[in-house]
């Protein structure tokens, strides 16, 4: 062989060979002795591949090692070095690097389960409020006062809408 | 509530011993979700976690569930006093070894406690003793449901809950069983249904989650991907798995009789004889002879009665237990003195085996 595999995790030769199928899908890791050791690899009892495999895909691409969430300041080093990402919005960040990880990691791509109506509900009508008040304002601004009137009569809907809970 | 009267309450997990309980000794579920716009508590700088704990334990403490709890902050805790809620399984390793800006709310009945600033905003959890997924699943989804009132959770539609670590998005749910499983274990079959189990797209690991070991045969399953599936597709398809552990645990046993019977008699009447007159037991050696134990209620050598007092043992032999209740620190070598004293005083009345009725037939 003149190429011989090298670890998914660091760089040494890797020697050991793993394939684990989960839900139908094959995944498979190559890893140096060493890593394979310290993942615990050869207890089957306490061995995750998914968490190997995500550690495994964070080899920064030269592209999008610059990329900072400009929420929390996370970078995708800091991603390969915790495995877990800095703050929610993260994930539109790095949605090109953690799309290509799900798949192998979970089930599907898609969530399907529980939403959480009411917190959506009160953050729509939220944006609802902050676009109107923009809108009263350059309204005010450009002396369009009729808009203005309209404008801020629909505020105090939504904001009656709201009743005892505003959001914070 | 203080957390001296929670310590000194029974907790969820000791309270009920039917016969339901008998492989499945307990369900959990938890979700973990977190609040938009806050970084997550392991990238949040110590202001933002002091910020997010204050908001969390307010709405926490606030929801019917949650009603009279205890609601505390990890720096207050001694570490004996952490040390007993992660052996009663009401917050995690990881947030026992929390430095500050994190905290717990455990309802009175501690079936329900809610970690604040573990690896997310919040780790909701219920537990309940014996088997029971979907009244498990049912009474964690009201009460999350009920915190999303006050709380503006962190959601995406394409992805779900978004949480700290990509393995848990989606749901964020993850549901699992304690399963006593000595037949499987005595057998050499555990490899087996882990391999099997993995490829379901389930895991099994030890009693106190990852890494821990599996000392008592005791194992937790639970499912590995959040993303995907509905809650309740989930919970049906780890329903399903657990039952089909249960049948090839009960056939093993059932083998193990029909092979030799005398056999698994006599571990369970050594490890009665230990437990009756040992005087130096470590941690694990008391799980596994408590294991066998509660086996030999499983197989009718010891009154089915007897199987809530072993499950309190397994809780109460652990280490923090064992110092609460001898009041005082002590080396783990004297702790092995203590414990093995414990049991004896224990067993000494404890209804003597009876192997002959059993042979007939184990549940």
């Amino acid at each position: 062989m003149a190429n011989p595999l090298k670890c998914d995790l660091c760089t040494k030769p890797a020697t050991v060979h793993l394939t684990q199928i989960v839900n139908n899908k094959v995944h498979k890791v190559d890893l140096c002795e060493e890593c394979a050791q310290a993942k615990g690899v050869t207890d089957p009892s306490g061995f995750s591949l998914a968490d190997l495999l995500l550690k495994a895909s964070l080899n920064p691409e030269p592209a999008a090692a610059g990329v900072r969430c400009e929420q929390c300041g996370f970078t995708q080093t800091d991603f390969k070095k915790q495995g877990r990402f800095g703050c929610p919005a993260c994930y539109d960040t790095f949605s090109a690097i953690i799309e290509p990880m799900l798949d192998t990691m979970h089930k599907g791509t898609a969530h399907t389960g529980k939403v959480p109506q009411k917190a959506l509900a009160r953050k729509s009508l939220y944006d609802r409020l902050t676009k109107l008040e923009t809108d009263l304002t350059e309204a005010i601004k450009s002396e369009r006062y009729e808009d203005a009137a309209r404008t801020r009569d629909e505020i105090n809907q939504v904001k009656h809408t709201f009743g005892q809970k505003p959001p914070r | 509530m203080t957390i001296s009267s929670l310590i000194d309450t029974p907790s969820e997990l000791t309270d009920a011993a039917s016969s339901k309980t008998a492989i499945v000794l307990m369900t959990r579920v938890r979700l973990a979700r977190n609040l938009t716009g806050n970084s997550f508590p392991g990238w949040a700088k110590p202001a933002q976690r002091e910020e997010v704990l204050a908001i969390c334990r307010e709405a926490v403490a606030a929801s019917a569930p949650m009603k009279r709890s205890l609601s505390i902050n990890i720096d207050e805790l001694t570490d004996l006093e952490k040390q007993i809620l992660v052996e009663r399984h009401l917050i995690s390793r990881e947030l026992s070894g929390a430095k500050s800006g994190a905290g717990v709310v455990i309802s009175r009945d501690q079936a329900f406690s809610v970690m604040i600033n573990e690896e997310d905003h919040l780790r909701i959890q219920v537990l309940r003793s014996g088997f029971q997924l979907k009244k498990t699943w049912t009474a964690i989804n009201e009460l999350d449901s009920a915190l999303e009132d006050r709380l503006d959770y962190a959601f995406s539609p394409t992805l779900g809950y978004l949480t700290a670590c990509p393995t848990n998005l989606g749901t964020g749910m993850r549901a699992s069983a304690m399963m006593h499983l000595p037949a499987l274990v005595i057998a050499s079959q555990m490899e087996k249904v882990v391999r099997a189990v993995n490829q379901l797209g389930m895991v099994v690991r030890g009693l106190f989650g990852e890494g821990s070991d599996a000392s008592g045969s005791i194992f937790q399953i639970s499912n590995q991907t959040t993303l995907g599936e509905s809650e309740e597709g989930i919970i049906k398809r780890l329903g399903s798995v657990l039952n089909s552990i249960i049948e090839h645990e009960l056939n093993a046993r059932q083998k193990l009789l029909e092979a030799d019977a005398n056999k698994i008699f006599d571990k369970i009447g050594r490890a009665f004889g230990i437990l009756q007159n040992g005087h130096v037991l470590s941690s694990s050696e008391a799980m596994n002879l408590l294991s066998l134990i509660r086996l030999g209620v499983d197989l009718g050598v010891f009154p089915d009665a007897n199987r809530c007092v072993i499950d309190r043992l397994l809780i109460e032999a652990q280490p923090g237990h064992l110092q609460h209740a001898q009041r005082g620190e002590f080396e783990p070598g004297q702790r092995d003195l203590l414990r093995a004293m414990r049991l004896r005083g224990e067993f000494a009345n404890f209804t003597k085996p009876n192997f002959t009725l059993s042979s007939d037939g184990p549940n």
